[in-house]
């Protein structure tokens, strides 16, 4: 059956019922979701989540156990050759040659796809042009930051239409995180469809459009709006001196759903719903604290955790 | 040999060549405190920590750690400390309680403690079910919390954590903290680097490190309210760009 994106000719990625199995391992179960063309989809989750599997089904690298996919209306195992050139895909781990200079990595991935680095050069300026000092130098010898845009470079030099990061943002610091993702939203104005996995929550806010996975399987898809506005547990930030001791107490009282450390606060959601200066005297009686207390809305981390708690009941 | 501070740190540096990568950094740690080590990749803070647990030796500088001298008594210090790092130093082809006695072991913990020791730790991880399982079988965030066990099987003075929370769930990564309020709260020192920028605020103080040096130390909420902003994200932020 063909679902509303697809009626609409608009899907660039089709998923229809993608599992995958190693041995006894599921390690993706029932998949289906489509992606638009030009559209940034994050695909979050932990480790294990299934989203380097799913993401290497995508780029053709690893047959399905069952079901199908497609990018751009070709299938995903039968034309894999010729959707090997639709597809720019940088992995978790580098895997650029380290005994070969900037400039070289990036003719030879430019070479094995039949053009030169002048012909695409426009595509990668931008990124290319930060660590062009260096162009020199070995890619081995590189900071953790350049080799990131090197290897973006070199999944971009062939000019794809879809670009897969599989945890581009993981291990690496806040800084390069907001500079990374500065980087996608330009190549998003070029019209390029962008899948990128990440274990972060809050990079979930800076897609069109994500994917929530757990244990193989999608939990949610939807806009990081719409799943922020859809949270309907009455949900309170606790302050107080004792945070650790605060928080155990919390756990106890009766009208708490769950209680989680959450920066500087606790994150509290309750069965029914209180008046927060209510809600705040309740607390200090209970506790025997000062605390503040403020109804607040959800996070993206708030909605994935609660999804993870539906899914384990 | 008393000291007031579990980690006491004066101009420690590191060269390598002509390359500075830690520069005069200068701290103390008081027993008990969550202290996170912030910085940029790059900025030195492995090398920091490395001079640290006596793993390498400062160029110049001196640093206390757990009351002893980490140039004349690294050894010492060793048996003082606990050490988790990014990639868990498990062992994948041993059973749950096998890494448990293996690393008891090598603390120096008596053997007729072991057993009670492995029999202990266990249940409060609650990995009975698990307790003959291959290390390399369990999920990431099982092997997280082993690791943090056995990092304090020999009840450390103080722990240095190295990302220990990278890549698990949201969940799993609240509950670890919670393991470390709890040591934390029994007087265990906690050391700790992240690039979870909301965990930095959990921290009783924090320093951010930017190329080889402390450019600021304090407890979050001072931080923030020195750098006008409402997160440590954003205090880290405008420090490590520079």
């Amino acid at each position: 059956m063909l679902n509303e994106n697809q009626l609409m000719n608009k899907a660039f990625v089709n998923i229809n019922k993608v599992s995958k199995s190693y041995g006894e391992v599921q390690a993706l179960n029932d998949i289906n979701f489509s992606v638009d063309e030009s559209e940034l989809f994050g695909l979050i989750g932990p480790d294990g989540a299934g989203k380097t599997t799913l993401i290497r089904i995508l780029i053709t690298m690893l047959l399905p156990s069952s079901g199908s996919a497609s990018i751009n209306g070709m299938d995903v195992v039968k034309d894999f050759k010729k959707l090997r050139h639709l597809i720019g895909y940088m992995p978790g781990t580098f895997s650029l040659y380290e005994d070969l200079t900037v400039a070289e990595n990036l003719n030879f991935f430019a070479t094995i796809f039949n053009t030169t680095v002048k012909n695409n050069y426009h595509l990668i300026k931008d990124i290319y042009q930060q660590i062009e000092p260096f162009k020199d130098r070995r890619a081995g010898n590189l900071s953790g930051g350049m080799k990131q845009k090197l290897a973006l470079s070199c999944a971009l030099i062939h000019k794809p239409e879809i670009l897969f990061l599989d945890e581009p943002t993981t291990g690496i610091d806040a800084v390069s995180r907001v500079e990374l993702w500065d980087m996608l939203k330009e190549l998003k104005k070029q019209n390029l469809t962008i899948i990128v996995s990440t274990p972060y929550m809050d990079e979930a806010q800076l897609c069109d459009r994500v994917a929530f996975m757990q244990k193989g399987e999608v939990m949610e898809i939807n806009t990081p709006q719409q799943i922020v506005e859809d949270f309907d547990t009455p949900l309170y930030a606790v302050k107080g001196n004792n945070f650790y001791n605060l928080l155990l107490d919390l756990r106890k009282m009766e009208l708490t759903k769950t209680a989680f450390p959450f920066g500087d606060s606790i994150h509290l959601t309750t069965f029914e719903k209180y008046d927060s200066a209510i809600l705040n005297d309740l607390i200090m009686k209970f506790t025997g604290q000062r605390t503040h207390t403020e109804r607040i809305n959800a996070n993206i981390e708030d909605c994935f955790m609660e999804k993870m708690l539906r899914n384990e009941a | 040999m008393k000291h007031k501070y579990i980690v006491q740190v004066s101009k420690l540096t590191k060269k390598f060549g002509s390359f500075t990568a830690v520069d005069k950094i200068s701290f103390n740690v008081s027993k008990g405190e969550i202290f996170g080590f912030l910085g940029a990749n790059g900025a030195g803070k492995t090398t920091a920590i490395k001079m640290l647990i006596g793993l390498s030796k400062p160029t110049s500088g001196d640093a206390i750690v757990a009351g002893f001298d980490v140039v004349k008594e690294p050894e010492k210090v060793k048996y003082k400390i606990g050490y988790m790092s990014q990639k868990f130093s498990l062992y994948d082809d041993l059973k749950v309680f096998e890494n448990i006695r293996m690393y008891a072991g090598i603390y120096g913990i008596p053997k007729k403690e072991i057993n009670s020791k492995i029999d202990n730790l266990i249940q409060e991880l609650g990995m009975e079910a698990m307790r003959n399982n291959l290390v390399g079988d369990l999920p990431l965030g099982w092997k997280q919390k082993l690791a943090f066990a056995v990092a304090m099987v020999h009840n450390p003075t103080v722990v240095f954590l190295d990302e220990p929370t990278s890549g698990v769930d949201p969940i799993t990564r609240r509950q670890f903290w919670e393991m470390i309020y709890k040591a934390s709260e029994k007087g265990t020192t906690i050391f700790i680097t992240t690039h979870y920028l909301d965990e930095a605020e959990y921290c009783t103080r924090a320093s951010i490190m930017v190329d080889g040096v402390i450019k600021a130390l304090d407890t979050p909420k001072n931080l923030k309210e020195n750098f006008g902003v409402k997160s440590m994200k954003e205090v880290f932020v405008k420090l490590a760009r520079g």
